[in-house]
Order: C-alpha cells, then structure tokens, then sequence
C-alpha cells in the first residue's frame, strides 16, 4: 500500500519571542489520504495556520520546527534542502492564503504572476506556460480568462482574486493543497462556489486538501475528516459526521454550540466562556480547563491523546461519552 | 488567565514593581546601549559648552587675548607668552582652536536649540489650529506646509539670510522659517487622530472650553511625536547654521560658530594646515551624531506603530 | 493618460504661478525696488527715469502683471556685477550643476540600492548593522566638513585627484561638459561623491525599510509558496514594490541635490550655478538671484511632473485612476 499523501507526525513549530518560548504548534499529529480533505478547525491563534506553514517549511523566524516529522508521500520534509523544498512548493504542494486581497503581488499582472509559477517548476516555452496559465483561470469559472491575463490585482474583486490564487494553486495539480481559511473573507454565496469547487477538483484528480478554518459549518459539508485545534494541540479527531454529531471533547463541543443554525429560534446563543489563553509560557496540564465546564483538579495534570471509539481521539481525561443534545 | 500567571513560576520579578509610563519609557530608551552613549556624549558637550568661559584657556571673542604672531601654530605648539598649550593649534588670527570650539559650540548648540524651540512653538501652533479649525484654515495652513517642505531647507535659509542680512538672530529666523512646518505637520496629523478618539468627544460633550481641550487633552497627546521631530530638527539646525556660516551667511566673523571656524581654514587647508577646519568639524559631527543617536532610539521608543 | 497629463500640466502652471508671485513679492515689495532694479551708481535723475519707464510708480499689482509679463518672455533683468542677461548666466552654468546632480544621483542609486537591499534582507547580520551605522553617520556628516576633508586627503595628501574647478570640458550641444574628458572627470569624482553622501545614505535607508516591510507582505509568502527561486522573489516582487517609493523619493530629491550643491560648489569651486548663486548673495545681485529662484521652481515643478509620471508608470493603480 502507498503511503498516505501526508502524514504529520508529533509536530512541533516554536516561536522563539524576546518574551519567552511561544509553543504554537505543539505536538500535532494527522494523516491526509490522497483525494480526501482534512477540515483542520480552531479559533485564532490555535495554531492552525502555523501547522499549515509548518507543512511548505515557511515559518519565519523567530519560528522554527523543532520536532516531529512531516511525511510527504513517505519522504520527510525536514530533511529536504531549501532547493528540494523548493521544488515542491508550488509544485506537489500548493497553498491558498486567507486574505485574497493581500496574495497577489500588486505591481505584478496576473499573466507575470502566474506565468512565472508555471516556469518555476516546468521547462516549458513561455507561450506553453501562457496557455497553461489561460487554462487555470477557466477551469476555476473566470470568464474569458484570455483578457483577465492581462489584468493587474487590483481590476479584480476578493472573490476573483481568490479564484486567481486557487488556479495558480492548481497550475501543476498538486497532490496536497493546504487552504488557510481561504473563504473567511468573502461573501457567503462566493464561499459556497468556491467550497463546491474545492471539492469537485479533490475528487477527481485525488488531490489531498487541508482545509484550515475556525467555522464549523464550512468544513461540515466539506471535509471528510476534522482535527480540532486548541492552543496548540490537536484536542479532538475523527471523521466529520462522528465528531459533529458525538464530539468527545468540551472544547468541540462549545465549538458546535455556538454555531448560531444550530441553536433554536429564542434561546441564547451559546458560547464558550473566556478566550483562547496566551501560548506565552503555557502551563502545564489541559490548555482548556479555565473555561471548561468539566474541569476539575485532574486537569491539572496533561490530559493523554486517547483513542475513545475506533478512529475518535481525544486529549480529555473526562470526554462526553454520552451523546450530546446540541 | 489571570490565574495561571500568577502560578507561573515564570512570572519575572520586576513585574511587580508598579510600571508607571515614564519608567517604561526610560527602560526602554535604556535597551539601547548606542542611544545612551549618545546621550552621555551630548551631555557631556552640553556641559563643556556652558562651562566654556572656566575651562577654555582664552577668552576666542576678546580680541585683546589673541596673538597675531600665534596664527596658525600646530596642535601641541606653546603660546607665545608660554602661558598655555594650543592643545588643538591656532587659526590665522592666533585664535586657540581648542577655546574657539568651546565658545563655537555655545553658538552652535544655542542657534539650534533657540531655533527648534521657536519653530516648535510656531509649528505647533499653527498645526493645532489647523486641526482644531478645519476647513479653510486647515487648507491654508496645509498648502503653506507642502509649499514650505517641497522647497530645499538650505535654499530658502539661503535666501531669507540674502535679504535679512547676517547676524545670530537672523539666522534663527531664517531657521524658524525653514522649520516650522515639520512641527505642523507633525502636530496636526496626530491632533487629527486625537480629535476622533471617544475622550475628546466626551470632553467636548461636557462643554469644556476650547483652549482646555488644546491644552489639556489633544497637546499632551502629541508630545511624544513632537519631541521626536524637535529631537531631530535641533540636529538638522545645528548642521544648517554651521553650512550657513561656512558659506559666509550665517554668523558674524567676530564670534565664529563652529561652521565658521571650518571656514576659516578653508583656505589653510591646501597648505598642509589641516587642524584649523578638522577640530572644528570633529566637534560638529560629534554634537550631531549624538543628538540623531538619541532621536533614532526616541523614534523607535514612541513610535506606537513599531510596537508589537 | 492624456486626462491626467492635462490635470497636471494646469496645477503645475498655477503652482508656478503663485510661486512667481512669492518670488515678487519677497523681492520686490520687501526689498527696495530701486535698489534691486537700478545700479546703484545711478544719480538721482537716472533714477527717476527709470523708476517711471520701469513701472514702479505703478500699484503693485500692476507691477507684478509687468513682472510676469518680461518673465514670460524669459527676461529677468540685468545682472549688476556681469550686465549680461541673469538668466543666460545661470543658464551658462548648469550644465556644470546638473552633471554633478546627476552624477551624485547614479552614485546614490548604484551605491544605496544593493546595500539597502542587503541590510533589508538580513537585518541581523553584522554587515547590515555596519550599513545602518554608516547610513546615520551619511545623515550625521556635514556635508561642507566633509568636502573638506576630501579634499585634505585626496588631493593634498595623496594628491590623487584636482581640488577644485571643473579641469577640461568638451562642447556638446552647445554646453561645456566635464564628464566626457578623462581631466574634467578626475575633477568630478570628488564633488559628486561628496555631494550624493546625503542621498545614499537616504536611498539605503528608505530600500532597506521597503525591503523589510514588503518581505512581510502576504504576496512575498504567497511567492515563495509559489516555489519561486529567492531572486526571483528579491529583484521582481520585492524590488518592484519598493522601486516605487525609491524612485519618487530619488526624484524628488533631485530638486534638493540641485539646491543642496550650492554647497558642494563652493567647497570644490565647481562654477556651477550654486557657486553664482552663493557669488551673487554675497555682493547682493539680485537680478541673478531672482533669475535662479525662478528657474529653480520651475526645476521643482518639472521633476515632480516627471516624478509623478514616472510613478504612474510604474504603479499600475495610480495609472488606472488617471485613465477612468
């Protein structure tokens, strides 16, 4: 059996500030088949943004990966030479960002900025990439793509933008694209074009897609698998359906509770109380517990990723067995 | 949250001690070891200059002091009286380099501060009002602002000193003109976002008078990026007077500026007699680093927009 | 395009015209008209004459229609000391100033620009730290102090190069060069590095700024997501963006280097208009230094009109909003 197109193993990304060790990332581990997408969810500042620039090796200083092991098709990332890093960047492993005003270069017309994508990676004449490129923005529904070409950044609206990003994401169909939130900024109805796309292109060309988002209700109808994020650690796990309808963790399910479709006409919205704690000399034992209904002394002490039903993990040491009335 | 920081056994002590903004700022002016380098030297020049009249061999501006036959003597020559050294040497009129220097940096420092004060209190003025005032005013006072800082600081001083004539005072003006409107700018910009901010408008609802809103509210407020720019314009005046007066506009012969002593050895120069313009300029680029040492690291330090 | 250019072909003209009455009012309702206008050997009747056919019994704003009426015509008066037309001695002189501007702005541009970049890609590093310094002590030094100096060590000591004066010219167009003999060129080396000491430091400084607030740009991450080789991300994208602000900058400061080597000219007796200007304030011809204030807002408004093109050029956003 081939191995799985990722597979993130004890992850461990560091911010090394003038105030102190800020652990962003900190022991993360999932797996991503080829054709299925991960649903990765967290409020801000969970770290899953920093996971996904973990994966194309782009954290900046003062950041750094300081454990475990990104397995790219059986190949650890970390012992990749910047070139060979390089190489699959943009290449095998492509990355959509959040905000699509602020991606693409604004002195560089869409035809430069992708063109030179194309040539980075495929020794093809410029006229070549020039149809590839023309192809890419089609099949991503921009209409007459051959004018667009032509066009600077900003002659096009967020959503379009976005759609430019996606297709240079998508110039040398990847076998992962790692997406950071990259509807959070647009109108709903352009966020459920593009949701639809996304999964119509992990579908047919097997493409592994992670879907980094803090709303419940996108990765829902999208993912086939959700990993749940909290001041750094991964705190719940499992297919979609399963953890959306018996979430383990309290966390995921205040999550779920304050989704406002969820809750009944009248009633109070829900929320969870508190805020996401500072990751700055983050004490030990279970991150959540200040704001955790269940918490008691126990938590204290650091909570064990464990496996509660086949394919259900959970970092709690008092999980909702039982299922919840959301 | 709170809780666990308190737990932390990471909590740093000085922590508790109460951080009032002052000894933040003076905390943070200090990470800098350059910057309080740079105030040290400026202290330290600020003082030689007052204390010029004790601690200067001669007396540069009393004429009946100077040696005719000691022009242009080498740094370490004895005075024809042998009285004392010419630590520095002398210039063409037997003026002691070290005592002209001294004397220079009264004029120097004094022409630059005097002139940062009134362009500062010009400026500031005039920026206030044109925030405060708005509209037509506001545009006036802006227009005359642009018109002001597109034009080259050196020519327009060269200019106004054309007309006014030389003379300290004149040079302050022409100083004053060339200024003021970095200190508008500078004061209406962060007035304007004063202006907006909850505070003034609760002043304002409880009818307070105008002048102590000004007063009160908004000009504390722009202190901080005032002092910046006063921090460097002092540098930039000190450097401006000097260049006036070695051009022959700025100060009158009689008691020469630094600028003024450099010029006086102009003409020395190609014969091999350097000290007469090296001292004088040393003193120069000294008193100005130091001043721009302190101004980078007071940017840095008041700059909201570097703070993460 | 043609929109735009027009927009800004009138304010230039309306700027150029409040600036000449500036210039007449600082002139000639401050100063004594008389004085400005007429030798000063003139006697009494010589006066009155001319005071008659010059006009000045006429209200001033009179006058100024006059003044701006021989202006136009390009005719700024006699000047006292050289009774040549003012403006054809300043004209005489610029080529020697503009060669020494342009020179000290490539040298800016080839010096700051690759050493602005480096200390903005590293920050940390040692050298990068070595050219901030050294771009705070370029703003730090006197200018004139350092011509100087120059001149104590290279031509004095070593006796490397000439001290001053502009050594041997060739006649191009009508116009002494200096830049185009080997002499004429040993004589600018010094003045022109002396005179773009300001601007590199001020291109180092704003390129290396640019540098690090564009490497934090999403677009640069989104590159090297891309794939795309550090030097393709350094000299396209993070280069074109901070060209921008570079070029207006440099271009601005042309205007200044212009005003500025009134210095520079008089420490190297470079005989350009700046050594006239400085020349003609010390024995108070001001015919010669209305001429040169005129020319020199005329400079100003030109390079910001080139300026502003040239942005538009380069910064397709601007360009748009000329052409709706």
């Amino acid at each position: 059996m081939s191995p799985p197109t990722l597979q993130v193993r004890n992850l461990k990304t560091h911010f090394f500030t003038r105030a102190g060790v800020v652990r962003a990332v900190d022991d993360v581990s999932f797996t991503v088949e080829s054709g299925k997408v991960l649903g990765l969810v967290g409020e801000s500042g969970s770290g899953k943004s920093v996971t996904g620039f973990s994966i194309l090796g782009l954290v900046d200083p003062p950041g750094r990966v300081t454990g475990g092991s990104i397995l790219f098709k059986g190949q650890d990332l970390a012992t990749l030479s910047e070139a060979a890093m390089r190489r699959l960047r943009g290449n095998r492993i492509a990355m959509i960002f959040q905000d699509p005003m602020m991606t693409l270069n604004p002195v560089l017309r869409i035809d430069t900025q992708m063109i030179e994508t194309v040539l980075a990676h495929a020794k093809v004449s410029r006229e070549e990439a020039r149809q590839r490129a023309r192809d890419a923005l089609g099949q991503v529904g921009i209409p007459s793509p051959e004018e667009r070409l032509h066009a600077y950044p900003h002659q096009f609206s967020g959503g379009m933008r976005q759609r430019v990003a996606i297709a240079i994401a998508l110039l040398h169909k990847p076998d992962l694209i790692v997406a950071d939130e990259p509807t959070t900024a647009l109108d709903v109805t352009i966020q459920g074009q593009i949701l639809a796309e996304a999964q119509k292109l992990c579908a047919e060309s097997g493409t592994a897609l992670i879907w980094i988002t803090h709303d419940l209700s996108v990765v829902a109808g999208l993912a086939d698998d959700i990993a749940v994020m909290y001041a750094g650690k991964v705190v719940e796990q499992g297919p979609v359906v399963d953890v959306l309808d018996a979430p383990l963790h309290p966390y995921t399910v205040g999550l779920i509770g304050s989704v406002p479709s969820r809750n009944h006409r009248g009633e109070p919205l829900r929320q969870i109380p508190g805020m996401t704690p500072s990751l700055l000399n983050l004490p030990a034992g279970c991150a959540f517990r200040a704001r955790c209904p269940r918490a008691e002394a126990r938590c204290a002490e650091p909570p064990p990723f464990a496996e509660y039903r086949p394919g259900r993990f959970a970092r709690c040491i008092h999980p909702y067995q039982e299922a919840v009335a959301a | 949250m709170s809780s666990t920081a308190a737990g932390s056994p990471l909590a740093r002590p000085q922590a508790a001690a109460v951080e009032t903004p002052l000894r933040r700022f003076i905390s943070e002016f200090a990470e800098s070891r350059l910057a309080l380098f740079g105030l040290g030297l400026f202290l330290l020049i600020v003082a030689a200059a007052l204390l010029a009249p004790w601690i200067a061999p001669q007396n540069p501006y009393d004429l009946a002091q100077l040696d005719i036959m000691d022009g242009r003597l080498e740094p370490g020559s004895r005075n024809g009286a042998d009285t004392f050294i010419y630590w520095l040497g002398t210039d063409d009129q037997g003026r002691d380099m070290l005592s002209g220097i001294l004397y220079g940096l009264r004029i120097s420092l004094s022409v630059g501060a005097g002139s940062a004060i009134l362009a500062c209190l010009v400026g500031a003025s005039l920026g206030m009002l044109a925030a405060y005032a708005g509209g037509r005013t506001d545009g006036l006072i802006m227009r005359l602002v642009d018109l002001q800082l597109s034009f080259p600081a050196i020519l327009a001083a060269l200019m106004i000193l054309a007309f006014l004539g030389k003379g300290i005072l004149n040079v302050v003006i022409a100083l004053v003109v060339v200024e003021w409107a970095y200190y508008a700018r500078t004061v209406r910009g962060t007035a304007l976002v004063e202006r907006r901010r909850e505070y003034i408008e609760a002043a304002q609802c409880l009818a307070l008078p105008t002048r102590r809103i000004i007063f009160r509210h908004l000009l504390p407020n722009c202190l901080p990026p005032l002092i910046v720019v006063g921090t460097m314009q002092v540098a930039r005046a000190i450097a401006l007077e000097a260049t006036l007066s070695f051009l022959g506009l700025g100060v009158p012969i009689t008691e020469p500026s630094l600028g003024l002593l450099i010029a006086n050895g102009y003409e020395y120069m190609l014969s091999g007699k350097y000290w007469i313009s090296f001292y004088p300029g040393i003193a120069l680029l000294v008193t100005i680093v130091s001043i721009n040492l302190v101004g980078d690291q007071l940017r840095d330090v008041l700059n909201p927009r570097l703070k993460k | 395009m043609t929109v735009f250019l027009l927009r800004r072909l009138l304010q230039a003209a309306a700027v150029v015209l409040v600036m000449s009455l500036l210039v007449f009012l600082g002139v000639y309702a401050i100063g004594d008209p008389v004085e400005i206008l007429i030798s000063p050997e003139a006697d009494q009747i010589e006066r009155e004459r001319a005071i008659q056919a010059l006009g000045l019994d006429l209200p001033l704003w009179q006058q100024y229609l006059v003044f701006l009426g021989r202006a136009l015509q390009g005719d700024l008066g006699l000047s006292f000391v050289f009774n040549e037309p003012a403006l054809r001695l300043i004209l005489d002189r610029m080529p020697a100033t503009l060669e020494l501007a342009v020179g000290a702005t490539l040298v800016a541009l080839v010096i700051g620009l690759p050493l602005g970049l480096y200390a903005g890609l590293r920050p940390h590093s040692p050298v990068s730290k070595g050219i901030l310094a050294g771009s705070i002590l370029g703003f730090s030094l006197p200018t004139f102090w350092v011509g100087l100096m120059l001149i104590m060590v290279f031509a004095v000591q070593l006796g490397w190069l000439p001290s001053t004066g502009r050594g041997e010219t060739v006649t191009v167009l009508g116009m002494r060069w200096s830049f185009l003999t080997r002499d004429g060129l040993a004589h600018m080396v010094m003045p022109t590095v002396n005179l773009s000491l300001f601007k590199t430091s001020l291109v180092i400084r704003l390129t290396r700024a640019g540098v690090r607030e564009t490497m934090l740009m999403d677009y640069v991450k989104f590159a090297r997501a891309k794939g795309l080789s550090p030097a393709r991300i350094t000299f396209v994208h993070v280069f074109k963006n901070i060209l921008i602000p570079v070029v207006t900058v440099v271009g601005l400061e042309f205007g200044g280097t212009i005003a500025f080597s009134v210095v520079t000219e008089s420490v190297f007796a470079w005989p350009g208009m700046g050594k006239l200007i400085i020349d003609s304030i010390n024995v108070l011809d001001r015919p010669v230094m209305v001429a040169y204030l005129m020319i020199i807002v005329l400079m100003f408004i030109t390079i910001n009109l080139v300026v502003d093109i040239t942005y538009s050029l380069l910064d397709p956003r601007v360009r748009l909003e000329g052409k709706s």
